[in-house]
């Protein structure tokens, strides 16, 4: 019997450079919903962002990543991409000589295996950019080079939007923002969350990228275990009372 | 399954056909005055030429191999033959060009490239160029664009004498010396003042014969207030032997002329590439080289300009890529002999699969050179831990009232990049393939479009099956 879970991780556990970072980690996310991991530094979010994502730095030691019935752990970066997974990245990478518009692009033909009309595509993509705030002549800039902090999240989420992945990991999207901007990003991911139907893990230590998102579950996460799990109203908890509890709950 | 392949069996097979060999007549093997004779009498060189060719051969005798650079102790002038005739005369028609020939150069998209974007096209093969042809509406304008050996005698002959090997000449090293003796074929431009031609014209140097030489000579003048835009290719099929190129390019940039130079080389990896260029530049003129070197074993090129009159401008752009068993030594030399003038040198240099990749620069700026500008940059790109790169940048500056600048950069492709662009759903060797090819952009942005989409297929080729 097929379940209606996207995502299932069963019981994973991850190395970092011999040291193990996760512990045993249990999360269902399904098609549509959003999750909201939170934790204090140092715990293991990222780690988990990078790991579904297939970074090969992160090495799984145990446990499984089931992804559409299909378990993905040794499957290659890209191949998980295809599959439907989107990671935006907390610091995105500057890729001089490929403009923003033109990466895109590849990447979308890459994905779907057939070449796409210029015409079309650069419609949606201004579209996109415009739900986003962002200046047109960003597209036809390098990737990333020389854009602020603001501009290279709002790239992400850009990518996000065309690219329509099924499952959205958000790794600290709001972190560095200014209020506007953080406005303008979370804007983008409602899009991608209502019109695209797209499922979400969203990591954060900063509530204000969630006040216009529904949220489905909040998870906390510490020392590499999620201790909580709960709905949108333990995000205001933490948010009024930080991690103490759960931390001295260890 | 990831692709993985010998790179030296893949990357050049486009370039890596070989044609038998049936030309009516080669010199010896080695370098004898006897020999320089031969080739100076089935030439027929006028006397003064013959003298020339003799006087530089002596002058190669006495002097030394140059020993600061990549060894070129696989080079035996013994085992080399320096001029290899065609079976065919010069042509343009290219009806005319024989088969064998004709069949090369489709294969290499010559004559398609002459249909669609430029004003003449030149095509040398082994000693002595095959096809000559330049657009009617060019040589209205009263532009010249020929082979050498017609130039040496025509209308121009007295220009060329005037000009021959006087910016290179025979003492300038071992190998200008060599050039001098058993040069053969080349193009030589004229524009006439205040002409602009405004398409490129090309010529295309292919050396068929295994264990010969090409020493073919271009001399270009734009005079006066005149534009051109001259691009040179390079390329050959590998055997296992030594083949050697010792080219001469000489350009006069007249005052407040421009003349652009492109070249992508793409030499077999068994060529030893030891090739001269440079410029001489008029008050308010300006020279722009954009150099692509992909090809040979050896290297050793460095494209010089000589700042010579006020407001003189050179602009450098290149891009080196050193594979598997290539040594390339590149870079340029820059002279500001005049008040008032400007360098910009822009280069790249990639290594990868223990190629080694050293980028030479050289800018002097004489007293006289006042309010004199010089900007040098280069940056590196190693793709792995067995490949090098170094920078050797010298710098001559005699008065004070200069601004001179240098910046050297050396990196690699970092995982989290590959990470990051694999993420969005491109393939590792995709994503490496796209890091180069961005890191190499703004030259191939200064190319024309054919040469850019060349460039960016050699940089896909070389990155092929380069995931170990």
């Amino acid at each position: 019997m097929m379940s209606n879970n996207l995502l299932e991780v069963k019981d994973l556990s991850v190395n970092v450079e011999e040291q193990q970072i996760l512990r045993g980690i249990n999360l269902n996310i399904g098609k549509g919903e959003t999750h909201v991991l939170m934790g204090p530094n140092g715990a293991g979010k990222s780690t988990l962002g990078y790991t579904i994502m297939g970074n090969p730095k992160y090495s799984v030691t145990g446990g499984e990543i089931i992804f559409n019935g299909k378990n993905i752990v040794d499957e290659e970066v890209n191949v998980r991409a295809k599959d439907g997974i989107f990671l935006s990245f907390q610091n995105p990478i500057e890729i001089p000589g490929i403009s923003l518009s033109n990466f895109i692009r590849s990447a979308l033909e890459q994905r779907n295996g057939k070449r796409i009309r210029l015409w079309e595509f650069k419609k949606e993509l201004k579209k996109a950019m415009e739900v986003l705030d962002m200046d047109e002549s960003y597209a036809e800039r390098d990737l990333n080079v020389g854009f602020s902090g603001g501009e290279k999240k709002k790239a992400e989420i850009l990518q996000l939007l065309m690219l329509k992945p099924s499952l959205a990991i958000l790794d600290e999207t709001d972190s560095g923002l200014d209020v506007d901007a953080v406005r303008t990003v979370s804007k983008g991911v409602c899009e991608y969350q209502k019109d695209k139907e797209g499922s979400l893990l969203i990591i954060t230590h900063n509530t204000k990228i969630l006040e216009s998102l529904h949220v489905d579950y909040t998870h906390v996460l510490v020392d590499g275990k999620i201790v909580t799990t709960g709905g949108a109203e333990l995000v205001e908890e933490i948010n009024n009372n930080g991690f103490d509890r759960f931390v001295k709950g260890e | 399954m990831r692709e993985k392949t010998n790179v030296n069996d893949v990357d050049r097979s486009m370039y890596d056909f070989r044609n038998e060999e049936k030309d009516v007549y080669r010199v010896k093997e080695g370098l004898t005055p006897a020999i320089v004779e031969k080739i100076s009498s089935e030439k027929h060189d006028p006397v003064w030429m013959q003298n020339f060719r003799l006087e530089s051969l002596q002058i190669y005798n006495e002097m030394k191999v140059p020993d600061w650079g990549p060894s070129i102790e696989g080079l035996n002038m013994d085992d080399i033959v320096t001029y290899v005739r065609p079976n065919t005369k010069m042509s343009a028609k290219w009806s005319d060009v024989p088969e064998d020939i004709k069949d090369t150069f489709e294969k290499l998209g010559i004559p398609q490239a002459e249909r669609k974007s430029l004003a003449g096209v030149g095509a040398q093969y082994d000693s002595e160029l095959v096809y000559h042809n330049v657009r009617e509406e060019v040589a209205a304008q009263g532009v010249v664009y020929t082979d050498m050996e017609s130039a040496l005698t025509g209308e121009y002959a007295d220009m060329v004498k005037k000009h021959f090997m006087k910016l290179v000449t025979p003492r300038d090293h071992k190998f200008a010396a060599l050039h001098g003796a058993v040069w053969s074929g080349g193009s030589f431009v004229y524009v006439p003042p205040g002409v602009s031609v405004e398409i490129p014209l090309q010529s295309y140097f292919r050396l068929n014969a295994p264990g010969a030489g090409q020493f073919e000579h271009t001399l270009i003048i734009v005079d006066e207030g005149a534009y051109l835009h001259f691009i040179e290719g390079c390329s050959a099929p590998k055997y296992n032997v030594a083949n050697l190129h010792a080219g001469c390019v000489e350009l006069f940039v007249g005052k407040n002329a421009k003349l652009r130079y492109s070249t992508i080389e793409n030499w077999s990896k068994n060529m030893y590439n030891l090739n001269t260029k440079r410029a001489l530049v008029e008050e308010g003129g300006t020279i722009e080289w954009v150099s692509g070197s992909f090809g040979s074993h050896v290297s050793y090129l460095y494209p010089m300009s000589v700042l010579n009159g006020e407001g003189a401008r050179a602009e450098f752009t290149g891009i080196t890529f050193a594979g598997k068993g290539q040594n390339l030594d590149t870079g340029t030399k820059v002279v500001h002999n005049a008040p008032k003038t400007t360098s910009y040198v822009n280069t790249k240099s990639i290594s990868k699969d223990g190629g080694i990749s050293t980028f030479r620069s050289s800018v002097v700026v004489k007293p006289q050179a006042k309010q004199s500008k010089s900007a040098v940059s280069c940056q590196s790109l190693m793709l792995d831990d067995i490949s090098r790169s170094d920078t050797i940048p010298a710098m001559d500056i005699r008065t004070k009232d200069a601004d001179v600048g240098h910046e050297a950069r050396i990196g690699r492709i970092s995982d989290e990049a590959v990470f990051y662009l694999m993420s969005r759903g491109i393939s590792e060797e995709e994503a490496r393939a796209m890091i180069v090819s961005g890191f190499a952009d703004n030259v191939s942005k200064e190319l024309p479009l054919e040469y850019a989409v060349e460039m960016n297929n050699l940089i896909r080729l070389e990155m092929k099956g380069s995931i170990g």
